[in-house]
């Protein structure tokens, strides 16, 4: 039972991460039809630059919630005039051109990003020097600490915040429309351009708290990890139904379960045949089983072209 | 739409994973000299590590003590057959993948040298073995520790270090007769050198009376192992043995610490890197590893060595360049000998090699495996790889070799 909370917590913590990620790709693709490949990799400039102004804060003597809010913002901050100058440069050039064009560019964004910050953080893998020794707690016998209930809450919260904000507020109002039917949004006097610039300004901020979280989280970073970070999110996109904000939670939490308790479980399920380093094939399973199955996800419309 | 673009991203998907194997950066260039008297010969001596991705420090480490034994040979100036000698570094980048390291081989072998150190890991060593070896050039592995490199049937591989076959069952008699563990855990990273090491210790830990409650694996890429571990802890292990390399052993051992896994940790050379300790902080603590060979500062030549490569490098060794350093030293006294720089004719040379390097003494078995090499455990103390115990291989034969060995220099 205790192994069992322990694994639930541990996939509701990495899901919550996915999740975080899993918006910007739902956010943008819902806009614009267009994956956004290199949203993996702001996330990782997001979690180094966060994690050299942490290391930089904390060998100045700050106090630890203060580097923390600082590294955070200054992430945040470069994150999202990153994913507003790729909108200008990169995609809004290519807005009108056969919906492959946007796609191999991503590609190409996303390599440039990830050589980008080998050549300014160097290949190696960056160690983070702890701010914070995070508290240990023991809940139904499984060991919670308070950094995994802090990354859980303020996801969530994250998360809540804008779906709240896409219902309620004028931009989200105005991100909904263009969402629709851009032609038709511009016509009722929605600026789609910033809209849609707008968007990737959002999924790019949100995408550096993700990034702040893993560094926080695995105390380490590096050029790459923006990759795989980024396939696991596109397919809890693809998993909740690419498009939709709350799919792109459930799709995230659900995946992060999914491998806590496939990589725990399988090598005593299948008596040792396959082992937990199959665990990255469970993600990518999901992501065929969904596609062949439900290919509009979860919450995904069934059958409708419009998301 | 939807399923059109869908399969436009799979599409992508491939083609991303196909560019990122691509990717690759040229080592400097060593410096074109102007043109010598014509009775000066250059020799090409190759060396093959991963300069980029995540075991680049280890990589560019060997590529160093290569880079340095070439340096030195050049200063000492060396006379092969009567004719004054200069040797010529070619490095490159095998990115830690087998597919490279086939590709990285094949430029060598094309580019002429007359011998090849590297390559660091096992999984790239032995692919390349075979292209060494329709080459006709002779490869030492600096590092490489699967037994399979050498049980391919080729006269051109050898390598200066301890193989599994040596350092997994030592660790297991060190963890099992020493430490007295008795429920072990063992986890590998999928990869030739992890899992060779793990299957090792696995095998020899068993039949030495310990009980394996849990074999897992990961992969090289990871850095989440809280599933694994969480599985691990339910079985309330003893002891955990980790065949990998420090990227991954550091987060393990820090998730470790925060599942609350009292269990003692221990793993080979792969992770016994001042790297480790930089990457794990605190968790680092009382954490064992194994290193063939002496330690470094224990070697023979090892104090002038650490200082040399310091005062060149402006950086501690990370673990293999002084194996690096010899092997190219290893491949020009065979020369020397052969009074050939022609692989054809030093290659049966290499063989009777009795050389007295930084490492220790140098000599090879008929499979090309370095003979009677000890293996010493170290344990993380205040922030510091501290040497434990060192370790014989097997108490049969090896203690009195060594011996001779040494006494002859």
């Amino acid at each position: 039972m205790e192994i069992f909370a322990q694994q639930i917590i541990n996939g509701l913590v990495l899901g919550s991460i996915y999740a975080l990620v899993a918006l910007g790709y739902t956010m943008v693709y819902g806009i614009l039809g267009l994956i956004n490949f290199a949203h993996g990799d702001i996330t990782m400039i997001g979690a180094l630059v966060s994690l050299t102004l942490i290391q930089l804060l904390a060998a100045a003597g700050l106090p630890a919630p203060v580097i923390l809010l600082l590294a955070g913002g200054g992430a945040v901050m470069v994150c999202a005039i990153l994913g507003l100058s790729i909108e200008r440069l990169a995609y809004r050039p290519l807005r009108r051109a056969p919906r492959l064009a946007p796609l191999i560019t991503a590609i190409g964004v996303s390599i440039l990003l990830q050589y980008s910050a080998a050549l300014i953080w160097g290949k190696q893998y960056i160690a983070l020097t702890p701010i914070i020794e995070p508290a240990q707690f023991t809940i139904f016998g499984a060991q919670l600490t308070s950094l995994q209930a802090a990354i859980f809450l303020l996801a969530c919260l994250i998360m809540t915040g804008l779906l709240w904000f896409i219902k309620a507020s004028r931009m989200g109002r105005a991100m909904r429309a263009t969402e629709q039917n851009p032609d038709v949004a511009g016509l009722m006097g929605v600026n789609t351009n910033t809209v849609i610039a707008f968007t990737f300004v959002l999924g790019s901020a949100i995408g550096a708290i993700a990034g702040l979280m893993v560094v926080l989280y695995y105390g380490l970073g590096h050029y790459f990890m923006g990759f795989m970070l980024g396939l696991k999110a596109f397919t809890a996109a693809v998993l909740g139904g690419i498009g939709n904000v709350g799919g792109a939670v459930l799709g995230g939490l659900l995946l992060g379960v999914i491998e806590s308790l496939a990589s725990g479980y399988i090598g005593d399920l299948t008596g040792g045949v396959l082992g937990s380093n199959y665990r990255d094939i469970f993600a990518f399973l999901v992501l065929v089983l969904v596609l062949v199955l439900r290919p509009a996800g979860l919450l995904g419309h069934q059958g409708g072209d419009r998301v | 739409m939807h399923m059109h673009t869908l399969r436009h991203v799979t599409a992508a998907l491939i083609a991303a994973a196909l560019m990122t194997a691509c990717g690759k950066e040229e080592p400097p260039a060593p410096k074109a000299e102007a043109p010598k008297a014509p009775e000066v010969l250059t020799v090409k001596i190759g060396s093959a590590s991963p300069l980029t991705g995540p075991q680049a420090h280890i990589g560019i480490d060997i590529r160093n003590g290569v880079q340095l034994a070439v340096e030195d040979l050049n200063t000492q100036g060396v006379e092969i057959g009567g004719k004054k000698v200069k040797f010529e570094l070619v490095a490159e980048d095998d990115e830690a993948n087998p597919t490279k390291a086939t590709t990285v081989a094949q430029k060598l072998v094309d580019a002429k040298v007359a011998a090849v150190v590297g390559h660091f890991n096992s999984g790239a060593s032995i692919p390349a073995s075979k292209v060494y070896a329709d080459g006709g050039i002779p490869q030492i592995s600096p590092s490489s520790t699967n037994p399979d490199y050498t049980l391919k049937g080729f006269k051109t591989t050898f390598r200066v270090v301890a193989h599994d076959g040596q350092q997994g069952p030592t660790l297991a008699r060190f963890a099992v007769n020493t430490l007295k563990m008795k429920n072990i855990a063992v986890i590998d990273d999928s990869t030739a050198y992890g899992q060779g090491l793990a299957d090792n210790f696995e095998a020899s830990a068993k039949t030495l009376g310990a009980k394996i409650i849990a074999r897992e694996h990961t992969t090289d890429k990871d850095t989440d192992f809280k599933a694994i571990l969480t599985g691990i802890k339910g079985k309330k292990p003893d002891l955990i043995m980790f065949g990998g390399i420090d990227p991954q052993a550091a987060p393990m051992v820090r998730q470790m610490k925060e599942l609350g896994i009292k269990a003692k940790f221990i793993g080979g050379d792969g992770m016994q890197t001042p790297n480790f300790i930089k990457l794990a902080g605190d968790a680092a603590e009382g954490t064992m590893a194994s290193i063939p060979g002496l330690p470094k500062d224990q070697m023979p030549g090892g104090k002038a060595f650490l200082e040399k490569y310091k005062a060149k490098f402006n950086q501690e060794v990370e673990l293999f360049a002084p194996m690096g350093y010899d092997a190219v030293f290893v491949f020009v006294e065979a020369m020397k000998r052969a009074g050939s720089a022609d692989p054809a004719k030093f290659l049966p040379e290499l063989g009777k090699t009795d050389y007295q390097g930084v490492i220790g003494p140098i000599a090879f078995d008929e499979k090309g495996d370095l003979k009677n090499s000890p293996i010493t455990i170290y344990v993380v103390k205040s922030g510091k790889w501290e040497p434990l115990e060192v370790v014989k291989p097997e108490a049969t034969a090896a203690a009195p070799a060594a011996e001779t060995a040494t006494e002859k220099k």
